[in-house]
């Protein structure tokens, strides 16, 4: 049974009219195209090119190294310049190949395979596995993986989600706007692999003119429902759509299909449908660039891998100075430090604020109000876990359910004492689930 | 790039609810029944309050030069004070007052470790402090200058009681305590503000009612259930000394079960106990039992069943 919403939750200033109503426009990159090796969760890509090779657009520049990998393909033709480690979005130092753009945007024919009706399971999966697609809400986990649990015919649902919930994001909302038929084919597609299961596209109800599109598209299709949920942050993390969506709830430890459900983004099912029905691999995706700093804010179809710096200059450059500048939405995203380091297969948005929230307000004590408790849409005391983290209290985080946060960011948000509550908890989950590898 | 770019782990926004902003919401929620009680009183009352908030605010800006660090500007010193002040009667000698409000932030509160760290209401503690120090003095009621009885004390001697003056507030009791009107025009602001919320207030009350109902020996009599409602300052309790934040338990299904435990206290003080109070030595009891509540009422994760096990 669909619920339509969870527990807890915030409604912070969400800032899509910025950008929703910018069309989606094609942007190509000028300087060096910049492709790290590990744009995904698992094994990072193996490179098939080397120093000094012409490639094209659509070509694989590296493959996959594993189960869980997948491969990288160039987005624009030019000429390898080097194979050397990169700096991301994250502050960290990739591993990346970088390419000489020769600004002619050279591209290999994009062959598309059989019809999806006439494909076996497992050669689709193969081809979404091929083209490299990822998810591409943020996580980046291998799409190919997801599809492939371990009792296919036990997956009752196939959720697209649609939520957007992080403030700011228009990209899928403007993707459902345009392409709308192209996410239903992705999805239809992704139906075939499970023979059981009934597809659920799951959208915030603060888009109306997006569920009105989508019911009016799936109407002849049984299979298929558009579900309108509340509008709240954040609806579209996944355990809190999947209990939205279909009233069935997972905790930190269990997977999706554990429940017989399988979620993917609006980007990733679209890039589905292009893997099968046009051929073509994962090089390009929506970006939003936006943010009171931004002159023009709007949404662009960027090439994997061109400089965020770039973007930037695409939205009209900044108007008044940055404080903070966020890849990704102000809820989950990281601030930057750096904005010549490449946009990737998950890279959602570009904010630029020109106050920066944080810093603006000092932290004071806990005044035990409770509010966190009432936000967590993990049902923990995200204080108290703070405490214990800060005191480093291993059994008593463990005991009251700390690993359970999904790092949202609501208990930060809403505290009035602007304590840094989810990175408290987050530094602490990040040691103890390192602990656990080991 | 620009030098003043700032780098922070996320969330990267933060909403405009602040420690002063709720400080100051409890402040002004208290203004109909402050005010309520200088009209009622007369002019000594403002002079309590004034002399209980300074020695609130100056004890916590003494106690801040010692360990050099000030925390005065979060308003919370002036609430307890404004909270005590309305717990005393208005003949109270000043100097009692202001040593309440010493009690309060230096006993209670900041040699705990200030702001978040005391386990027990420091108004409501000051004031039982001051009761037992002082029982005369602080059970010394007057309305329009007669001295007499609070209208619980004579409603458990068995006198009628005009309920109509006791919701109005035209009766002997604590300067704040009186007037339900004042009280519950500022719980209805908390409440709108989302300051506080119904769960303790409401499971408190209606167990109280309930309780009284039973116990009482009068039945569910109307007039003296609301007699019973109005009197002893529990709007006063019930709304904002039991809702305090620090010293109410933080998890949900505890608020209830804390809210209940004070019905039920409340109700055998009353009935049972040799006075015809009970509302403070309630909630104080029910803050020493807060670790106890939220061990028990741990909520269960998302996804997880309740006591930690995974589902």
């Amino acid at each position: 049974m669909a619920k339509f919403t969870f527990v807890g939750g915030i409604h912070p200033y969400d800032g899509k009219d910025l950008s929703k109503d910018k069309p989606i426009r094609d942007i190509l990159p000028e300087g060096e195209v910049v492709y790290p090796l590990s744009q995904h969760i698992g094994a990072p890509a193996r490179a098939v090119v080397a120093k000094g090779d012409r490639v094209l657009a659509g070509q694989k520049i590296a493959e996959s190294a594993g189960f869980v990998s997948v491969p990288v393909y160039a987005s624009v033709s030019g000429t390898v310049k080097a194979i050397e480690p990169r700096r991301v979005v994250t502050g960290d130092m990739v591993m990346s190949i970088i390419l000489d753009n020769d600004t002619r945007y050279e591209s290999v024919d994009f062959a598309p395979g059989a019809p999806p009706e006439e494909m076996a399971r497992e050669e689709i999966i193969e081809c979404i596995r091929q083209a490299g697609i990822v998810g591409m809400g943020g996580a980046g986990f291998p799409t190919h993986v997801k599809l492939s649990p371990k009792e296919p015919g036990k997956i009752d649902y196939v959720i697209v989600n649609c939520a957007e919930c992080e403030p700011y994001l228009t990209s899928d909302y403007r993707r459902m706007l345009e392409e709308p038929e192209k996410l239903v084919g992705g999805l239809k597609i992704l139906l075939r692999l499970f023979e059981n299961a009934h597809g659920i596209l799951a959208v915030e109800d603060n888009k109306p003119d997006c569920i009105e599109l989508l019911k009016r598209l799936t109407r002849e299709e049984t299979g298929i429902s558009v579900k309108a949920l509340k509008t709240k942050y954040p609806q579209g993390a996944e355990r809190q759509l999947i209990y939205a969506s279909t009233g069935r709830k997972i905790n930190s430890s269990m997977l999706p299909a554990d429940v017989g459900c399988v979620v993917n983004n609006v980007d990733t099912v679209v890039a589905v449908y292009r893997a099968i029905v046009e051929g073509r691999p994962l090089i390009e995706r929506i970006v939003t660039v936006t943010g009171d700093a931004v002159a023009r804010p709007q949404n662009f179809r960027v090439r994997i891998g061109t400089s965020y710096s770039e973007l930037i200059r695409a939205a009209g450059g900044f108007k008044g100075e940055p404080e903070k500048v966020i890849c990704g939405g102000p809820m989950m995203g990281f601030a930057m430090f750096d904005l010549n380091v490449p946009t990737t297969k998950t890279s959602t948005a570009l904010l630029a604020l020109t106050k920066d929230e944080v810093s603006a307000m000092e932290p004071g004590p806990c005044i035990n109000c409770g509010r966190c408790v009432e936000a967590c849409p993990g049902r923990v005391i995200p204080s108290r876990l703070a405490d214990y983290a800060e005191r480093f209290d291993e059994e008593a985080f463990l005991e009251n359910n700390g690993m359970e946060c999904c790092e949202c960011g609501c208990c930060s948000f809403i505290c009035p004492a602007k304590r840094p509550l989810t990175q408290e908890i987050k530094s602490m989950r990040k040691l103890l689930l390192a602990k656990r590898k080991k | 790039m620009s030098e003043r770019m700032k780098v922070s782990s996320n969330p990267h926004i933060r909403s405009r609810v602040t420690t002063n902003g709720i400080m100051l919401a409890v402040v002004a929620a208290l203004m109909p029944a402050t005010g309520f009680g200088i009209y009622n009183f007369g002019m000594r009352a403002l002079t309590v309050v004034l002399v209980t908030i300074a020695s609130t605010v100056l004890t916590e800006f003494l106690f801040g030069l010692y360990r050099k660090r000030t925390t005065v500007s979060d308003l919370s010193a002036v609430v307890t004070g404004l909270l005590l002040a309305l717990n005393l009667p208005v003949t109270i000698p000043l100097w009692m007052a202001a040593l309440g409000g010493v009690f309060a932030i230096l006993a209670v509160k900041m040699l705990f470790g200030g702001l978040g760290q005391n386990f027990m209401n420091p108004a409501l503690a000051a004031r039982c402090f001051l009761l037992i120090s002082f029982p005369t003095a602080m059970t010394a009621f007057e309305c329009d200058a007669y001295t007499g009885a609070t209208p619980l004390a004579a409603l458990k001697a068995g006198e009628q009681v005009n309920v109509m003056n006791m919701i109005t507030g035209h009766t002997a009791g604590t300067i704040g305590e009186t007037s339900v009107i004042a009280l519950v025009a500022g719980a209805c602001f908390l409440l709108m503000t989302g300051v506080i919320d119904l769960r303790i207030p409401g499971s408190y009350i209606v167990t109280f009612v309930l309780f009284t109902g039973i116990f009482g020996g009068r039945g569910f009599d109307p007039a003296y259930l609301s007699a019973q409602l109005a009197g002893g300052g529990l709007m006063l309790g019930a709304f904002f000394m039991a809702t305090d934040y620090v010293t109410r338990p933080i998890t949900i299904r505890g608020q209830y079960v804390f809210g209940i435990f004070l019905g039920i206290m409340t109700g055998i003080f009353r009935i049972f106990g040799p006075g015809a109070e009970g509302v403070s030595y309630a909630i104080l009891l029910g803050n020493l039992l807060v670790p106890l509540i939220e061990r028990v009422t741990k909520p269960a994760a998302f996804g997880c069943q309740r006591g930690g096990k995974r589902a």
